[in-house]
Protein backbone atom coordinates (compact mmCIF):
# COMPACT_ATOMS: atom_id res chain seq x y z
CA UNK A 1 0.00 0.00 0.00
CA UNK A 2 1.44 3.44 -0.64
CA UNK A 3 0.14 6.58 0.66
CA UNK A 4 -0.27 9.75 -1.33
CA UNK A 5 -0.92 13.13 0.00
CA UNK A 6 -1.42 16.02 -1.89
CA UNK A 7 0.22 18.89 -0.61
CA UNK A 8 -1.46 21.62 -1.87
CA UNK A 9 -4.80 20.40 -1.16
CA UNK A 10 -3.56 19.95 2.59
CA UNK A 11 -4.74 22.33 5.05
CA UNK A 12 -2.59 20.62 7.94
CA UNK A 13 -5.84 20.65 9.91
CA UNK A 14 -4.82 16.67 11.34
CA UNK A 15 -7.60 14.91 10.70
CA UNK A 16 -5.47 12.22 9.36
CA UNK A 17 -3.37 12.52 12.38
CA UNK A 18 -6.07 12.26 14.99
CA UNK A 19 -7.15 8.39 12.93
CA UNK A 20 -3.66 7.16 11.88
CA UNK A 21 -1.00 8.91 13.99
CA UNK A 22 1.99 5.84 13.28
CA UNK A 23 1.50 7.17 9.74
CA UNK A 24 0.88 10.69 9.94
CA UNK A 25 2.19 13.40 11.96
CA UNK A 26 1.58 17.38 12.11
CA UNK A 27 5.05 19.10 13.09
CA UNK A 28 5.98 22.13 15.45
CA UNK A 29 5.99 24.02 12.02
CA UNK A 30 2.73 23.23 11.03
CA UNK A 31 3.26 20.92 8.21
CA UNK A 32 2.24 17.78 7.53
CA UNK A 33 4.61 15.07 7.05
CA UNK A 34 4.26 11.33 6.16
CA UNK A 35 5.72 9.07 8.58
CA UNK A 36 5.60 5.58 6.06
CA UNK A 37 4.96 6.33 2.50
CA UNK A 38 4.52 2.11 2.19
CA UNK A 39 2.79 1.19 5.75
CA UNK A 40 1.98 -2.46 6.47
CA UNK A 41 -0.96 -4.21 5.59
CA UNK A 42 -1.66 -3.64 9.28
CA UNK A 43 -2.32 -0.18 8.97
CA UNK A 44 -4.80 -0.48 6.26
CA UNK A 45 -8.24 0.17 8.17
CA UNK A 46 -6.74 2.93 9.85
CA UNK A 47 -5.19 5.05 6.57
CA UNK A 48 -8.59 4.37 5.05
CA UNK A 49 -10.77 5.86 7.52
CA UNK A 50 -7.43 9.19 7.59
CA UNK A 51 -8.12 8.64 3.65
CA UNK A 52 -11.92 9.20 4.35
CA UNK A 53 -11.90 12.18 7.23
CA UNK A 54 -9.26 14.25 5.31
CA UNK A 55 -11.49 17.31 4.61
CA UNK A 56 -9.83 18.27 1.30
CA UNK A 57 -9.65 14.52 -0.07
CA UNK A 58 -5.61 15.32 -0.16
CA UNK A 59 -4.85 11.25 0.72
CA UNK A 60 -4.74 8.86 -2.00
CA UNK A 61 -3.99 5.45 -1.61
CA UNK A 62 -2.67 3.01 -4.29
CA UNK A 63 -2.75 -0.59 -4.23
CA UNK B 1 -32.50 -6.71 6.43
CA UNK B 2 -33.09 -6.38 2.66
CA UNK B 3 -33.07 -2.91 1.85
CA UNK B 4 -32.06 0.01 3.39
CA UNK B 5 -32.67 3.76 2.80
CA UNK B 6 -31.07 6.78 3.56
CA UNK B 7 -32.31 9.98 3.81
CA UNK B 8 -30.01 12.86 3.19
CA UNK B 9 -27.21 12.60 0.43
CA UNK B 10 -24.45 14.44 2.32
CA UNK B 11 -21.51 13.51 4.57
CA UNK B 12 -23.47 11.74 7.01
CA UNK B 13 -25.59 9.84 4.44
CA UNK B 14 -22.32 8.67 2.17
CA UNK B 15 -20.94 7.57 5.35
CA UNK B 16 -23.49 5.41 6.35
CA UNK B 17 -23.51 3.74 3.16
CA UNK B 18 -20.05 3.18 3.00
CA UNK B 19 -19.85 1.74 6.38
CA UNK B 20 -22.94 -0.36 5.66
CA UNK B 21 -20.82 -1.67 2.45
CA UNK B 22 -17.66 -2.23 4.49
CA UNK B 23 -19.82 -4.55 6.88
CA UNK B 24 -20.73 -6.71 4.25
CA UNK B 25 -24.83 -5.26 3.48
CA UNK B 26 -25.30 -6.28 0.04
CA UNK B 27 -28.96 -5.30 -0.29
CA UNK B 28 -30.34 -2.37 -1.81
CA UNK B 29 -29.16 1.30 -0.46
CA UNK B 30 -31.56 4.29 -2.17
CA UNK B 31 -29.87 7.61 -0.92
CA UNK B 32 -32.19 10.49 -1.21
CA UNK B 33 -30.73 13.64 -1.22
CA UNK B 34 -32.74 17.16 -2.06
CA UNK B 35 -30.24 18.67 -3.29
CA UNK B 36 -29.37 18.34 -7.27
CA UNK B 37 -25.87 17.45 -6.07
CA UNK B 38 -23.66 14.45 -5.35
CA UNK B 39 -22.44 14.25 -1.58
CA UNK B 40 -19.60 17.43 -1.57
CA UNK B 41 -17.66 19.37 1.10
CA UNK B 42 -18.99 22.17 2.84
CA UNK B 43 -15.96 23.42 4.78
CA UNK B 44 -14.64 24.84 1.71
CA UNK B 45 -17.63 26.90 1.33
CA UNK B 46 -16.47 29.53 3.49
CA UNK B 47 -12.88 29.23 2.61
CA UNK B 48 -10.98 28.06 0.18
CA UNK B 49 -14.16 28.01 -2.38
CA UNK B 50 -15.61 31.67 -0.75
CA UNK B 51 -11.61 33.03 -1.53
CA UNK B 52 -11.81 31.61 -5.25
CA UNK B 53 -8.89 29.53 -4.98
CA UNK B 54 -10.80 26.52 -5.42
CA UNK B 55 -13.72 25.90 -8.27
CA UNK B 56 -16.33 23.85 -8.03
CA UNK B 57 -14.78 20.49 -9.65
CA UNK B 58 -12.74 20.35 -6.42
CA UNK B 59 -15.75 19.80 -3.50
CA UNK B 60 -16.59 16.90 -4.69
CA UNK B 61 -16.58 13.61 -2.05
CA UNK B 62 -14.52 11.00 -3.72
CA UNK B 63 -16.98 7.74 -4.77
CA UNK B 64 -15.65 4.72 -4.86
CA UNK B 65 -16.76 2.12 -7.79
CA UNK B 66 -18.73 -0.60 -6.83
CA UNK B 67 -20.78 1.13 -3.86
CA UNK B 68 -24.04 0.31 -5.78
CA UNK B 69 -25.59 3.16 -4.05
CA UNK B 70 -29.00 4.07 -5.66
CA UNK B 71 -28.83 8.16 -5.94
CA UNK B 72 -32.21 9.86 -5.65
CA UNK B 73 -30.99 13.56 -6.12
CA UNK B 74 -33.13 16.63 -6.48
CA UNK B 75 -35.69 14.52 -4.13
CA UNK B 76 -36.99 15.73 -1.22
CA UNK B 77 -38.25 12.91 1.28
CA UNK B 78 -41.60 14.60 3.07
CA UNK B 79 -42.96 11.97 5.45
CA UNK B 80 -41.78 9.18 6.93
CA UNK B 81 -45.12 6.69 7.41
CA UNK B 82 -43.83 3.84 10.33
CA UNK B 83 -46.79 1.36 9.61
CA UNK B 84 -46.08 0.72 6.12
CA UNK B 85 -42.16 1.60 7.12
CA UNK B 86 -41.78 3.71 3.85
CA UNK B 87 -40.34 7.08 3.16
CA UNK B 88 -42.70 9.40 1.14
CA UNK B 89 -41.41 11.41 -1.20
CA UNK B 90 -42.43 15.23 -2.06
CA UNK B 91 -43.44 14.15 -5.69
CA UNK B 92 -45.50 11.19 -3.98
CA UNK B 93 -43.11 8.44 -4.76
CA UNK B 94 -42.94 6.25 -1.54
CA UNK B 95 -39.83 4.30 -1.07
CA UNK B 96 -40.19 0.72 1.35
CA UNK B 97 -37.59 0.23 3.48
CA UNK B 98 -36.48 -2.80 6.31
CA UNK B 99 -34.00 -0.21 7.64
CA UNK B 100 -33.91 3.82 7.68
CA UNK B 101 -31.10 6.02 8.26
CA UNK B 102 -31.95 10.24 9.05
CA UNK B 103 -29.51 11.63 7.94
CA UNK B 104 -31.14 15.31 6.71
CA UNK B 105 -28.28 17.72 8.39
CA UNK B 106 -29.35 21.02 9.39
CA UNK B 107 -30.31 24.48 7.28
CA UNK B 108 -29.05 27.67 7.89
CA UNK B 109 -31.09 29.62 10.30
CA UNK B 110 -33.29 32.75 9.22
CA UNK B 111 -34.02 34.94 11.81
CA UNK B 112 -37.40 36.85 12.03
CA UNK B 113 -36.12 39.83 10.32
CA UNK B 114 -35.21 37.79 7.18
CA UNK B 115 -36.20 38.72 3.77
CA UNK B 116 -35.90 37.34 0.66
CA UNK B 117 -33.72 40.12 -1.05
CA UNK B 118 -30.87 40.56 -3.91
CA UNK B 119 -27.49 40.49 -2.04
CA UNK B 120 -28.73 38.80 0.90
CA UNK B 121 -27.19 35.38 1.52
CA UNK B 122 -27.04 32.34 3.95
CA UNK B 123 -24.35 30.12 3.44
CA UNK B 124 -24.84 26.46 4.04
CA UNK B 125 -24.89 24.79 0.03
CA UNK B 126 -22.78 25.06 -2.84
CA UNK B 127 -25.30 27.20 -4.45
CA UNK B 128 -25.25 29.65 -1.58
CA UNK B 129 -21.23 30.01 -2.10
CA UNK B 130 -21.58 29.88 -5.51
CA UNK B 131 -24.38 32.49 -5.86
CA UNK B 132 -22.78 34.56 -2.98
CA UNK B 133 -19.18 34.25 -5.68
CA UNK B 134 -21.29 35.61 -8.30
CA UNK B 135 -22.22 38.92 -6.08
CA UNK B 136 -18.96 39.62 -5.42
CA UNK B 137 -17.26 38.97 -8.24
CA UNK B 138 -17.63 42.76 -9.40
CA UNK B 139 -15.16 43.58 -6.68
CA UNK B 140 -15.28 46.23 -3.81
CA UNK B 141 -18.38 45.28 -1.74
CA UNK B 142 -19.84 46.43 1.47
CA UNK B 143 -20.40 43.94 3.14
CA UNK B 144 -22.36 43.20 6.20
CA UNK B 145 -21.76 39.66 7.94
CA UNK B 146 -24.57 38.93 10.79
CA UNK B 147 -23.45 36.54 13.11
CA UNK B 148 -19.68 35.77 14.64
CA UNK B 149 -19.86 32.12 15.01
CA UNK B 150 -17.40 29.88 13.07
CA UNK B 151 -19.41 29.92 9.47
CA UNK B 152 -19.63 33.96 9.62
CA UNK B 153 -15.82 34.40 11.03
CA UNK B 154 -14.55 32.28 8.33
CA UNK B 155 -16.35 34.13 5.91
CA UNK B 156 -15.68 37.85 7.34
CA UNK B 157 -11.36 36.20 6.76
CA UNK B 158 -12.06 35.13 3.21
CA UNK B 159 -13.25 38.39 2.25
CA UNK B 160 -11.07 40.20 3.70
CA UNK B 161 -8.50 38.50 1.73
CA UNK B 162 -10.34 39.25 -1.56
CA UNK B 163 -10.30 43.29 -0.41
CA UNK B 164 -13.90 43.70 0.29
CA UNK B 165 -14.95 46.12 3.24
CA UNK B 166 -16.27 43.73 6.41
CA UNK B 167 -18.76 44.87 9.44
CA UNK B 168 -18.93 41.31 11.60
CA UNK B 169 -22.14 42.14 13.59
CA UNK B 170 -22.78 40.11 16.71
CA UNK B 171 -25.15 40.20 19.76
CA UNK B 172 -22.54 38.64 21.77
CA UNK B 173 -19.63 40.73 23.10
CA UNK B 174 -16.83 39.09 20.92
CA UNK B 175 -16.76 36.27 18.29
CA UNK B 176 -17.36 32.48 19.13
CA UNK B 177 -18.63 33.37 22.01
CA UNK B 178 -21.05 31.07 22.83
CA UNK B 179 -18.57 28.09 21.99
CA UNK B 180 -15.48 29.85 23.25
CA UNK B 181 -16.00 32.33 26.11
CA UNK B 182 -15.01 35.86 26.68
CA UNK B 183 -11.37 35.68 27.13
CA UNK B 184 -10.63 33.29 24.06
CA UNK B 185 -13.92 35.43 22.07
CA UNK B 186 -11.20 38.64 22.57
CA UNK B 187 -8.05 36.85 20.87
CA UNK B 188 -10.61 35.95 17.85
CA UNK B 189 -11.83 39.61 18.01
CA UNK B 190 -8.38 41.32 17.84
CA UNK B 191 -7.27 38.72 15.14
CA UNK B 192 -10.84 40.19 12.96
CA UNK B 193 -9.24 43.86 13.83
CA UNK B 194 -5.98 43.30 12.99
CA UNK B 195 -7.01 42.39 9.34
CA UNK B 196 -9.12 45.60 9.03
CA UNK B 197 -12.65 44.25 9.74
CA UNK B 198 -15.49 46.38 11.52
CA UNK B 199 -16.31 45.03 14.95
CA UNK B 200 -20.01 45.78 15.58
CA UNK B 201 -19.98 43.74 19.03
CA UNK B 202 -23.43 43.55 21.61
CA UNK B 203 -25.25 44.61 18.32
CA UNK B 204 -28.91 43.51 17.76
CA UNK B 205 -29.66 43.45 14.08
CA UNK B 206 -33.61 43.93 13.54
CA UNK B 207 -34.07 44.51 9.91
CA UNK B 208 -32.68 44.45 6.55
CA UNK B 209 -33.26 47.85 5.10
CA UNK B 210 -33.40 47.83 0.58
CA UNK B 211 -37.03 47.70 -1.69
CA UNK B 212 -35.01 45.58 -4.82
CA UNK B 213 -31.84 44.56 -3.82
CA UNK B 214 -30.69 45.09 0.20
CA UNK B 215 -29.05 48.56 1.79
CA UNK B 216 -28.13 47.78 4.56
CA UNK B 217 -29.63 46.36 7.86
CA UNK B 218 -30.61 48.47 11.14
CA UNK B 219 -29.84 47.90 14.41
CA UNK B 220 -32.27 47.69 17.00
CA UNK B 221 -31.00 51.21 18.47
CA UNK B 222 -32.17 52.05 15.10
CA UNK B 223 -28.49 52.79 13.24
CA UNK B 224 -28.57 51.53 9.87
CA UNK B 225 -25.51 50.19 8.73
CA UNK B 226 -25.06 50.47 4.60
CA UNK B 227 -24.20 47.35 2.67
CA UNK B 228 -24.44 46.38 -0.78
CA UNK B 229 -23.77 42.81 0.40
CA UNK B 230 -25.21 41.12 3.46
CA UNK B 231 -24.33 37.57 4.74
CA UNK B 232 -26.62 35.87 7.66
CA UNK B 233 -24.67 32.93 9.85
CA UNK B 234 -26.89 32.82 13.10
CA UNK B 235 -26.33 29.26 13.16
CA UNK B 236 -28.24 26.23 11.84
CA UNK B 237 -31.72 24.14 12.84
CA UNK B 238 -31.31 20.75 11.94
CA UNK B 239 -34.31 19.09 9.03
CA UNK B 240 -36.47 17.37 10.99
CA UNK B 241 -39.97 18.69 9.84
CA UNK B 242 -40.68 15.81 7.18
CA UNK B 243 -40.77 13.39 10.27
CA UNK B 244 -43.27 14.93 12.37
CA UNK B 245 -46.18 12.74 13.00
CA UNK B 246 -43.94 9.77 12.24
CA UNK B 247 -43.67 8.62 16.33
CA UNK B 248 -39.82 9.74 15.83
CA UNK B 249 -38.88 11.83 19.36
CA UNK B 250 -38.35 15.29 17.52
CA UNK B 251 -36.38 17.79 20.02
CA UNK B 252 -33.60 19.73 18.76
CA UNK B 253 -33.39 16.61 16.08
CA UNK B 254 -33.60 13.44 16.06
CA UNK B 255 -33.53 11.96 19.29
CA UNK B 256 -31.67 9.07 19.72
CA UNK B 257 -30.32 6.40 22.56
CA UNK B 258 -26.60 6.09 22.83
CA UNK B 259 -26.35 3.88 19.97
CA UNK B 260 -27.95 6.47 17.49
CA UNK B 261 -30.81 4.07 17.57
CA UNK B 262 -34.06 6.71 17.06
CA UNK B 263 -36.37 6.75 19.76
CA UNK B 264 -39.64 5.96 18.46
CA UNK B 265 -38.94 3.44 15.78
CA UNK B 266 -37.57 0.23 14.94
CA UNK B 267 -34.59 0.11 12.92
CA UNK B 268 -34.24 3.52 12.43
CA UNK B 269 -30.62 5.49 13.04
CA UNK B 270 -30.00 9.02 12.84
CA UNK B 271 -26.54 10.36 11.87
CA UNK B 272 -24.32 13.61 11.72
CA UNK B 273 -26.10 17.21 12.20
CA UNK B 274 -29.46 16.19 12.65
CA UNK B 275 -28.95 13.44 15.31
CA UNK B 276 -29.57 14.33 19.01
CA UNK B 277 -28.20 11.00 20.56
CA UNK B 278 -27.42 10.27 24.30
CA UNK B 279 -23.47 10.56 24.36
CA UNK B 280 -22.39 8.66 27.55
CA UNK B 281 -20.00 11.05 28.66
CA UNK B 282 -22.07 14.13 27.74
CA UNK B 283 -25.14 13.49 28.14
CA UNK B 284 -27.22 14.38 25.29
CA UNK B 285 -25.53 16.63 22.21
CA UNK B 286 -25.94 17.29 18.47
CA UNK B 287 -22.77 18.27 16.87
CA UNK B 288 -22.87 20.12 13.90
CA UNK B 289 -18.92 19.44 12.62
CA UNK B 290 -17.21 17.19 9.83
CA UNK B 291 -15.88 14.58 11.84
CA UNK B 292 -18.68 13.76 13.35
CA UNK B 293 -20.90 13.48 10.53
CA UNK B 294 -18.40 10.19 9.04
CA UNK B 295 -17.55 9.13 12.69
CA UNK B 296 -21.57 8.97 13.57
CA UNK B 297 -22.35 7.78 9.93
CA UNK B 298 -20.15 4.91 10.63
CA UNK B 299 -21.98 4.41 14.66
CA UNK B 300 -25.09 4.50 13.28
CA UNK B 301 -24.85 2.10 10.04
CA UNK B 302 -23.55 -0.43 12.54
CA UNK B 303 -25.96 -0.40 15.00
CA UNK B 304 -28.95 -0.96 12.08
CA UNK B 305 -27.20 -4.10 11.37
CA UNK B 306 -26.82 -4.98 14.57
CA UNK B 307 -29.51 -6.97 16.27
CA UNK B 308 -32.09 -4.38 18.04
CA UNK B 309 -30.93 -3.64 21.40
CA UNK B 310 -27.24 -5.24 20.59
CA UNK B 311 -25.70 -1.53 19.12
CA UNK B 312 -22.61 -0.17 20.71
CA UNK B 313 -23.00 3.26 22.37
CA UNK B 314 -20.76 5.91 20.21
CA UNK B 315 -18.90 8.08 22.42
CA UNK B 316 -16.71 9.95 20.56
CA UNK B 317 -14.14 12.78 21.89
CA UNK B 318 -15.92 15.85 19.54
CA UNK B 319 -13.21 17.82 17.41
CA UNK B 320 -13.73 20.02 14.69
CA UNK B 321 -10.98 23.17 13.31
CA UNK B 322 -11.73 26.29 12.02
CA UNK B 323 -9.15 28.03 9.39
CA UNK B 324 -8.99 32.24 9.79
CA UNK B 325 -6.92 34.38 8.30
CA UNK B 326 -4.16 31.22 8.00
CA UNK B 327 -4.70 30.76 11.96
CA UNK B 328 -5.63 27.40 12.68
CA UNK B 329 -8.10 26.75 15.64
CA UNK B 330 -9.37 23.54 16.86
CA UNK B 331 -11.38 22.68 19.93
CA UNK B 332 -11.15 19.01 21.45
CA UNK B 333 -14.12 18.13 23.77
CA UNK B 334 -17.05 19.92 24.82
CA UNK B 335 -16.48 22.71 26.99
CA UNK B 336 -19.72 24.41 28.37
CA UNK B 337 -20.77 27.88 29.72
CA UNK B 338 -19.09 28.74 32.85
CA UNK B 339 -15.78 26.01 32.17
CA UNK B 340 -12.70 28.23 33.83
CA UNK B 341 -10.34 28.98 30.64
CA UNK B 342 -6.86 28.98 31.35
CA UNK B 343 -3.53 28.61 28.91
CA UNK B 344 -1.64 26.15 29.20
CA UNK B 345 0.79 26.47 26.14
CA UNK B 346 2.41 29.44 24.63
CA UNK B 347 0.78 32.67 25.06
CA UNK B 348 -2.27 34.63 23.72
CA UNK B 349 -0.96 37.35 22.51
CA UNK B 350 1.94 35.36 19.88
CA UNK B 351 -0.82 33.72 18.71
CA UNK B 352 0.31 30.45 19.50
CA UNK B 353 -1.36 28.94 22.48
CA UNK B 354 -3.34 26.23 24.17
CA UNK B 355 -6.10 26.84 26.81
CA UNK B 356 -7.53 24.12 28.85
CA UNK B 357 -11.29 24.32 29.95
CA UNK B 358 -12.21 22.65 33.16
CA UNK B 359 -15.24 22.41 35.33
CA UNK B 360 -14.62 20.90 39.21
CA UNK B 361 -11.05 20.77 38.13
CA UNK B 362 -12.36 17.94 35.30
CA UNK B 363 -11.08 18.64 32.49
CA UNK B 364 -13.66 19.43 29.62
CA UNK B 365 -11.70 20.93 26.36
CA UNK B 366 -8.96 21.67 25.05
CA UNK B 367 -8.69 25.08 22.98
CA UNK B 368 -5.05 25.13 20.29
CA UNK B 369 -4.69 27.81 18.48
CA UNK B 370 -1.86 27.39 15.78
CA UNK B 371 -1.13 24.81 17.88
CA UNK B 372 -2.04 21.87 15.37
CA UNK B 373 0.76 19.77 16.12
CA UNK B 374 -0.41 19.14 19.66
CA UNK B 375 -3.86 18.00 19.16
CA UNK B 376 -3.41 14.21 18.97
CA UNK B 377 -2.14 14.12 22.06
CA UNK B 378 -4.49 16.93 23.63
CA UNK B 379 -7.06 14.75 22.25
CA UNK B 380 -5.89 11.12 24.70
CA UNK B 381 -5.82 13.93 27.58
CA UNK B 382 -9.10 14.46 26.99
CA UNK B 383 -10.26 10.99 26.62
CA UNK B 384 -7.90 9.79 29.85
CA UNK B 385 -9.74 12.22 32.04
CA UNK B 386 -12.86 10.51 31.28
CA UNK B 387 -11.35 7.45 31.65
CA UNK B 388 -10.12 8.61 35.03
CA UNK B 389 -14.21 9.83 35.89
CA UNK B 390 -15.77 6.75 35.07
CA UNK B 391 -12.93 4.73 37.04
CA UNK B 392 -13.52 7.17 40.08
CA UNK B 393 -17.06 6.87 39.98
CA UNK B 394 -17.15 3.11 40.17
CA UNK B 395 -14.58 2.83 42.96
C1 LIG C 1 -19.86 26.83 5.26
C2 LIG C 1 -19.58 25.68 6.18
C3 LIG C 1 -18.29 25.51 6.69
C4 LIG C 1 -18.01 24.44 7.55
N1 LIG C 1 -16.75 24.31 8.05
C5 LIG C 1 -16.47 23.32 8.93
C6 LIG C 1 -15.18 23.21 9.50
O1 LIG C 1 -14.26 23.99 9.21
N2 LIG C 1 -14.95 22.20 10.39
C7 LIG C 1 -15.92 21.31 10.74
O2 LIG C 1 -15.66 20.43 11.56
N3 LIG C 1 -17.17 21.40 10.21
C8 LIG C 1 -17.46 22.39 9.32
N4 LIG C 1 -18.73 22.49 8.79
C9 LIG C 1 -19.78 21.54 9.23
C10 LIG C 1 -19.91 20.28 8.37
O3 LIG C 1 -19.86 20.58 7.02
C11 LIG C 1 -21.25 19.62 8.73
O4 LIG C 1 -21.18 19.21 10.06
C12 LIG C 1 -21.58 18.44 7.84
O5 LIG C 1 -21.81 18.87 6.52
C13 LIG C 1 -22.79 17.69 8.36
O6 LIG C 1 -23.11 16.66 7.50
P1 LIG C 1 -24.59 16.02 7.47
O7 LIG C 1 -24.53 15.01 6.38
O8 LIG C 1 -24.99 15.62 8.82
O9 LIG C 1 -25.57 17.21 7.10
P2 LIG C 1 -25.62 18.16 5.82
O10 LIG C 1 -24.26 18.33 5.25
O11 LIG C 1 -26.39 19.35 6.26
O12 LIG C 1 -26.47 17.34 4.75
C14 LIG C 1 -27.82 17.05 4.87
C15 LIG C 1 -28.36 16.85 3.47
O13 LIG C 1 -29.70 16.39 3.57
C16 LIG C 1 -30.49 17.07 2.64
N5 LIG C 1 -31.88 17.09 3.10
C17 LIG C 1 -32.43 17.86 4.08
N6 LIG C 1 -33.74 17.57 4.24
C18 LIG C 1 -34.02 16.60 3.34
C19 LIG C 1 -35.19 15.86 3.03
N7 LIG C 1 -36.34 16.08 3.67
N8 LIG C 1 -35.12 14.94 2.04
C20 LIG C 1 -33.95 14.71 1.38
N9 LIG C 1 -32.82 15.36 1.65
C21 LIG C 1 -32.85 16.29 2.62
C22 LIG C 1 -29.89 18.44 2.54
O14 LIG C 1 -30.24 19.06 1.31
C23 LIG C 1 -28.40 18.12 2.65
O15 LIG C 1 -27.82 17.91 1.39
C24 LIG C 1 -19.04 23.53 7.91
C25 LIG C 1 -20.33 23.72 7.40
C26 LIG C 1 -20.61 24.77 6.53
C27 LIG C 1 -22.00 24.94 6.00
S1 LIG D 1 -6.48 15.34 7.08
FE1 LIG D 1 -6.00 15.98 4.98
S2 LIG D 1 -5.90 18.22 5.09
FE2 LIG D 1 -5.78 17.46 7.19
S3 LIG D 1 -3.59 17.30 7.63
FE3 LIG D 1 -4.27 15.30 6.88
S4 LIG D 1 -3.91 15.36 4.67
FE4 LIG D 1 -3.80 17.46 5.39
Amino acid sequence: MKVIVDFDACMSNAQCVLAAPDVFEVREDGMLYVLQEEPPESARARVENAARLCPTQAITIEK
Amino acid sequence: MRSVVIAGASLAGFSAAQALRKRGFDGTITVVGEEAHLPYQRPPLSKQFLCGEWDRSRLGLRIADGLKLEWLLDARAAALDPQRREVVLADGRRLPFDGLVVATGARARRPGWWVELGGVFTLRTVDDAQALRAHLASGGRKVVIVGAGFIGSEAAASLRSLGHDVTLVDIDPVPMHRVLGEDLGRACLRLHESHGVHPLFGAAVDAIVGSTSVEGVRLRDGRVIEADCVIVGVGAVPNVEWLRGSGLVLDDGVVCDSTCAALGAERVVAAGDVASWTHPHYGQLRIEHWENAIAQGDAAAATLLAAPGAGRPYAPVPFFWSDQYGCKLQLVGSPRRGDAMRVVEGAMDERRFVAVFERDSQLTGVFLFNSVHRVAAYRQTVAAAWAGLTAGAEA
